[in-house]
């Protein structure tokens, strides 16, 4: 299973008037691992939303290896090696925390048995292990974005979609869930593309950081460079400005 | 397939499972013609009701025309028979498809728009409306003045054409309810089950794990609606007669999800306990309420025993029920608990 590579040309789409994506064009190479950043409202969600097939964009296209994803429905994006969390999470309340990833397993297993004893490793990965008999609404919000990573990941992804999983970590939190990510990259070889606010977890993480800021993009480069660029500083004035 | 059905069930729901069947098939032993014909509706709305189930409990899909699907599969092999001689043991494939294909029209009318809830639920209303206006004026059908069906040999055991005594009836509900019972577990257990649940619980995350949220709900509406027609078969043997006005009635409907909802939505025991209870206390409550010539008593007596179950229960009965007995995996809602303590 290697990763796949991304790529989003000149990606805009409105909601009533308003650009939330405006001519985004950014690539990740397969095996890569990259973030999405920018202020609140940024559009960055919404590009995830597109590349994961909720939204058709107005103008541009996505694609995965070559392959075209507009025009896709999401359960066949997913098919096609895409795995994404939701950042307002959405877990299957009336599930266990394992059944709950097994769902996810399914994707390439039809064997319950097998997608349960894949999920409980999935979740002894992100450290879940002893909560998979829980029911979600029993977790906390740090878990459940944990079970959000789980379920994603069980589908065997080549692309990894999150969307800011790392909220409300405590920093020793968040570096386990780095180490976790690279780990999983270096084994897998699966291309990564997260949406942080933390940005210790960016500078950490990414090789390579692509900023947005009202729906466009206003800078790209490396991460220690990104945070050193004017226009960057600029759009952050006013939020928490991003430190390392 | 076999050991998928039985991972996660503690012995003890076994048991009690087994001292249950064990009851039910001795009952016709025990009992008086009365009780007996009581016991038979019971059966009767146990297995509708977890057909029904198998949409909104398991799918979350809300049908309110299950009437329709048990309606078409009595006038199908009810039509064969007479019309033709067919025999129900082969009409019945007739009225399988019939319901299950009217299942799958509204499905696919519905999900193909992406009608759900509320909206899903009015569409089967006015579907079952539409098909009972429809075979009201069926002539061919008997229409409005109903489809009466040859009442000889009504003592004996004739299986194949379905005519016999209420014993034999009570028999090939008591199986067909089993039956069910066992495809539940089987379904739940399976990866369609998974998906099920998933898509209940959020459509969109569902997706977004690759599950085909339309043909999981096409399986759950075609199956639901099928096996609904099987009942149909039943429900035209036994009764003998057809009306239109009574078996497509919205209330026939009702009746059939009642005691899912009393019993437990969504759990597989549920539906069951609910018409063991319910059935019985709605006989002895149209007895008691008999002589007082008061139309309409027994109806709210109903809308307040379930009103009161539902508020003060949500979820029905049997999940309380079967935590104080210790039997609540049966209701395959912790179908990994047993994997707490370790593989
Ligand atoms: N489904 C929708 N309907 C209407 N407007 C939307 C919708 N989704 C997003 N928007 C709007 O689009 C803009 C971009 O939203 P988006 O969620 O992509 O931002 P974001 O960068 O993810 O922000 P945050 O950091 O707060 O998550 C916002 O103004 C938002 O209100
Ligand atoms: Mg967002």
């Amino acid at each position: 299973m290697a990763g796949a590579f991304l790529r989003a040309r000149a990606l805009s789409k409105s909601f009533r008037g308003l650009r939330a994506v405006s001519d985004v064009s950014f690539d990740v190479p397969a095996g890569a691992i990259h973030a999405l950043i920018g202020p609140n409202g940024a559009g960055k969600t919404t590009t995830f939303n597109i590349v994961a097939g909720v939204f058709a964009p107005d103008a541009g296209g996505v694609t995965l290896d070559g392959v075209e994803l507009v025009g896709k429905r999401p359960e066949d994006i997913c098919r096609a090696g895409v795995g994404r969390t939701f950042q307002i999470v959405k877990p299957f309340r009336g599930m266990s925390v394992q059944e709950n990833v097994a769902v996810g397993a399914l994707r390439w297993t039809s064997n319950t048995r097998e997608a349960r004893d894949y999920a409980a490793d999935t979740l002894a990965l992100l450290g879940l292990a002893d909560k998979r008999a829980m029911s979600p609404d029993h977790i906390t919000l740090p878990d459940r974005k944990r079970l959000e990573v789980a379920r994603a990941l069980a589908t065997k992804p080549r692309l990894l979609l999150l969307d800011e999983v790392m909220a409300g970590l405590r920093p020793t939190e968040t570096d386990a869930m780095v180490a976790t990510f690279q780990k999983l990259n270096a084994d897998t070889g699966v291309t990564i593309l997260l949406i942080e606010h933390v940005m210790r977890a960016v500078m950490a993480l990414s090789q390579r950081v692509v900023v947005l800021n009202h729906g466009e993009k206003i800078c790209e480069g490396a991460p220690a460079d990104v945070v050193r660029d004017p226009a960057v500083l600029e759009c952050y004035l006013g939020e928490p400005a991003p430190h390392a | 397939m076999i050991e998928t059905m039985l991972a996660g069930a503690p012995r003890r729901a076994l048991v009690a499972l087994a001292l249950l069947l064990s009851a039910l098939v001795a009952a016709p032993l025990f009992v008086n013609a009365y009780a007996l014909s009581v016991l038979i509706l019971a059966l009767y709305y146990a297995y509708t009701g977890q057909a029904w189930n198998m949409m909104i409990g398991f799918a979350g899909l809300l049908s309110l025309g299950e009437a329709m699907f048990v309606g078409l599969g009595a006038y199908a092999s009810a039509g064969l028979f007479q019309k033709f001689g067919v025999p129900p043991v082969l009409g019945l494939f007739l009225s399988v498809a019939v319901s299950a294909a009217a299942g799958a029209a509204v499905g696919w009318l519905a999900f193909r728009f992406d009608i759900n809830g509320v909206y899903f639920a009015l569409l089967t209303i006015a579907f079952s409306e539409f098909t009972r206006i429809l075979v009201d004026n069926w002539a061919y059908l008997g229409g409005s003045e109903g489809l009466f069906l040859h009442v000889s040999g009504l003592a004996g055991w004739d299986i194949v054409n379905l005519r016999g005594s209420p014993v034999m009836f009570y028999y090939v509900l008591l199986a067909m309810t089993s039956g069910m019972f066992l495809l539940c577990r089987y379904l739940l257990a399976s990866r369609l089950g998974y998906y099920w649940r998933a898509i209940r619980e959020d459509q969109d995350a569902a997706r977004s794990l690759g599950v085909d949220v339309f043909a999981c709900k096409m399986a759950a509406v075609t199956i639901s609606s099928g096996a609904a027609g099987l009942a149909g078969v039943v429900y035209a043997f036994y009764y003998n007669n057809l009306f239109p006005e009574t078996a497509f009635a919205l209330s026939h409907s009702i009746d059939m999800l009642l005691g899912a909802v009393v019993g437990g939505v969504g759990t597989l025991f549920g539906p069951i306990f609910g018409a063991l209870l319910l059935t019985p206390l709605g006989e002895a409550l149209t007895a008691a309420t008999d002589g007082l010539r008061l139309p309409g008593v027994k109806q709210f007596f109903w809308g307040v025993v379930v009103a009161a179950i539902v508020l003060a229960r949500p979820t029905g009965l049997w999940p309380m029920i079967a935590g104080a007995l210790g039997l609540d995996k049966v209701g395959l809602d912790k179908v990994d608990a047993d994997e707490k303590s370790g593989r």
